[in-house]
């Protein structure tokens, strides 16, 4: 267990390490989800529901998250470095946990940039809306790290991604809007927490046979 | 230590490779010629069981964890350095004293001053020198080598030829090379591929 937990520390390290050289994808997001609520902003009517604001953020962070999901298999696919870690002794799972544990982190700094903004251009941020975009964050970084993993290895990710991906974000959605709203948000959120245990469960199961023959 | 009889492999309709027969004892340098397009990478890749036969036998009686696996591409991150690159197997592998043995590799494949640059600043020859430390950094028993001598100078060149006349009785290597006169050393058996 203290070997697996090693390895996806190590991994996900590496991940933070590249981004951090590269910043290919953080800043992109960053900017794509202040410059996408500034324009809901502007589209919403100024008598426009709660509701509208609040199903505009949460499209906003899926296609945000998206922009991550999107690049988190590149290095690996572009240059075969997947041949090396499939190669190596450690659990395939642990590849799969460390670019989870990474994407989570990329998705995290997006929102730190993102709700402040939401508060500052529709309303404020409630307890309730943190707690359901962090449960939604586990689900879309356990489920989107093992599509993106699928769609690394076509040349047309960038479209089949969000083929795979967008139906089974719905019920995060639901979820995410429903926390961020319902007079009753506990039912939600656990709506979510379970969505992320089943996923994570069958997406860490699963990547082995997604990068493998 | 490689069993194979009638292997196969075909990528959709293609077929890569076709009936291929080869016996590997532990210790032994195959040596794998052939035309471009012949197989050569692919049979490298099916023996490191990044891919799977689609006919024939296959028995490699050694684990993954005892393979070393030198491709066309190096398998490195091109933002981190030598350095990086190299822990980062090291601790995958789980190699005991990996810092010393990462800068001893780095030391004998000249890298060492460049230890702390990122590789993607590298030159294809540095890129491969670096390769050769991640593929032999964990000392494996089955050594693969797909082209090792591509963009190695004359003193990478010799580097590596040192390495593989070094007497080592349990590590078996299997080079592919349309160079085979750049090996130097006699290899023990030669499979020759044709075009599939």
């Amino acid at each position: 267990m203290i070997g697996y937990l090693s390895d996806v520390t190590a991994l996900a390290r590496k991940d933070l390490l590249v981004e951090l050289r590269s910043r290919d994808t953080v800043p992109a997001m960053l900017l794509f989800v202040v410059a996408t609520l500034v324009v809901f902003h502007f589209a919403l009517p100024d008598d426009s529901s709660r509701l509208a604001a609040a199903g505009m953020l949460w499209i906003a962070l899926l296609f945000t998250a998206l922009l991550a999901l999107v690049r988190s298999f590149v290095a690996e696919r572009d240059e075969a470095v997947i041949d090396g870690l499939l190669l190596a002794p450690c659990d395939r799972s642990a590849i799969w946990l460390g670019k989870t544990l990474s994407v989570f982190a990329f998705l995290a700094l997006a929102e730190a940039v993102a709700l402040p903004a939401f508060a500052l251009f529709y309303e404020p941020v409630t307890w309730e809306l943190i707690a359901g975009v962090a449960l939604a964050n586990i689900g879309i970084a356990a489920v989107g790290t093992l599509l993106g993993a699928m769609a690394a290895a076509s040349r047309a990710r960038e479209l089949l991604l969000p083929l795979l991906f967008l139906p089974l974000a719905i019920p995060l959605i639901v979820g995410g809007v429903g926390a961020t709203l319902a007079e009753n948000p506990g039912r939600y959120l656990g709506f979510l927490g379970l969505y992320d245990l089943i996923f994570a469960i069958l997406s860490w199961a699963s990547f082995e046979y997604v990068v493998t023959e | 230590m490689i069993h194979a009889r009638g292997l196969a492999r075909r990528f959709g309709d293609k077929r890569v490779l076709t009936g291929v027969d080869v016996d590997v004892g532990t210790g032994e340098l195959l040596l794998v010629t052939g035309p471009n397009g012949s197989g050569k990478t692919t049979l490298l890749r099916l023996l490191a069981g990044l891919i799977v036969p689609t006919g024939g036998e296959l028995d490699v009686a050694v684990d993954r964890a005892r393979i070393g696996f030198l491709g066309h591409e190096p398998l490195l991150y091109r933002e981190l350095t030598p350095l990086e690159n190299l822990d980062l197997y090291g601790r995958l592998y789980r190699i005991h004293e990996r810092r010393e043995r990462i800068g001893m590799l780095l030391e004998r494949f000249g890298l060492w001053d460049a230890r702390r640059e990122q590789t993607g600043a590298f030159s294809r020859g540095m890129l491969q020198r670096l390769a050769l430390c991640r593929a032999l950094l964990h000392e494996p028993d089955l050594l693969l080598l797909d082209e090792p001598f591509s963009a190695l100078d004359a003193a990478g060149t010799e580097l590596l030829l040192d390495e593989l006349a070094k007497p080592m009785p349990s590590r078996t290597v299997v080079v592919a090379s349309h160079l085979p006169e750049r090996l130097g050393t006699t290899p023990t058996a030669h499979l020759a591929l044709g075009s599939a």
